[in-house]
């Protein structure tokens, strides 16, 4: 249950960017996850839920967008999208060399917040 | 209104992962995540790798458990110094109590330093310590379908050790299942089978590491 950890990660930058921007409330986070971490969505979204009240976030909406795996090989450069048992290897030329172009995110994109003028 | 902030979910942390990791090169120590199930054979593994590399390298363990301190109480018995954190619940490391734990060793006296994670094959793989290298043990027990259901662990480790080979002709453990599944995740990454307590391929592993020590300390010599 290492999400309450990435969570409260999320919590920490959101609450300092609203309160950079002299918000009252954060209405929506949005993050990215690649579906190569170990984080659950299920988990995440609990964690959420558990972490946010008395905050600013209290009542927010943690919106996940999942990312594909995808990968560029060395020797020829095909590029491919993958799970995680298909990117080894290239599938073109059968190399061995790849270089992960996406699929480990863990990033906290925008925050959707009421400034005090909306209150 | 919308604020952008393009960060990092793990920032805080991998930021001091970051700061750790320059202060292992710069004090030329070669730090190891040791990754596993509880009960896979982590500390076994530890005082067998140990015994194979003490002669060249002064090594010490970072024990890291949700609670107790018997495993520090192992490796010092074994003659190396060991510092426990105890995470309180925690399924993981993180580069915060690592930091705290070096502060308590003398890096300089060091070269190689074990950091033994909370038994758990989900959580440890998604958190950079700053450590040079991770490496994870799966035991024959645990079966060899692991890699489906923990696929993670296996794609950032740079070795896989496989433990308790002794045990092979008791389990239903198909090798060429494994190493094939292994291969589908992290293309080369090298397999070692052990008996970390019957000493069975530990000095295949222990040569790997010792290797993996000796080119880290080249580079950082350069």
């Amino acid at each position: 249950m290492h999400e309450m950890g990435i969570a409260e990660g999320i919590l920490s930058s959101s609450l300092e960017a609203a309160e950079g921007a002299g918000a009252v409330r954060i209405t929506s986070v949005f993050v990215t996850i690649g579906e190569l971490t170990e984080v659950s969505e299920d988990a995440l979204q609990f964690a959420w839920e558990a972490i946010c009240p008395g905050t600013l976030a209290e009542g927010s909406v943690l919106d996940i967008t999942m990312v594909p795996a995808s990968s560029r090989c060395a020797d020829c450069g095909h590029e491919w999208v993958h799970d995680r048992y298909s990117g080894a290897q290239c599938p073109s030329c059968g190399g061995w060399v790849i270089m992960l172009r996406q699929g480990r995110e863990m990033r906290i994109d925008s925050i959707d917040i009421d400034e005090e003028s909306d209150a | 209104m919308k604020v952008d902030i393009e960060k990092r979910i793990l920032a805080v942390n991998d930021e001091l992962a970051g700061s750790n990791r320059e202060l292992f090169a710069r004090h030329g120590v070669f730090v190891l995540d040791l990754m596993a199930s509880p009960g896979a054979g982590k500390t076994a593994t530890i005082l067998a790798t140990i015994d194979a590399l003490r002669d060249r390298y002064a090594i010490a363990v970072i024990e890291g458990d949700i609670a107790s301190k018997v495993d520090a109480e192992k490796v010092r018995a074994h003659g190396i110094p060991a510092v426990q954190i105890n995470t309180g619940g925690a399924c993981h490391l993180e580069s915060a109590m690592i930091r705290r734990a070096v502060d308590t060793l003398d890096l300089d006296a060091l070269d190689l330093i074990i950091i033994e994670n909370v038994g758990n094959l989900v959580c440890p793989s998604d958190f950079d310590l700053g450590e040079t290298a991770k490496v994870m043990i799966l035991s024959v027990p645990e079966g060899h379908d692991k890699p489906y259901k923990y696929p993670n662990i296996f794609q950032v480790s740079e070795a896989v050790i496989l433990n308790k080979y002794d045990t092979m002709g008791v389990f239903d453990f198909d090798e060429e299942e494994f190493r094939e599944v292994v291969k589908s995740l992290n293309g080369q990454v090298p397999v070692f089978p052990i008996s970390a307590t019957k000493g069975y391929g530990v000095s295949a592993w222990a040569e790997w590491l010792a290797a993996r020590i000796d080119a880290a300390k080249g580079e950082g010599s350069e």
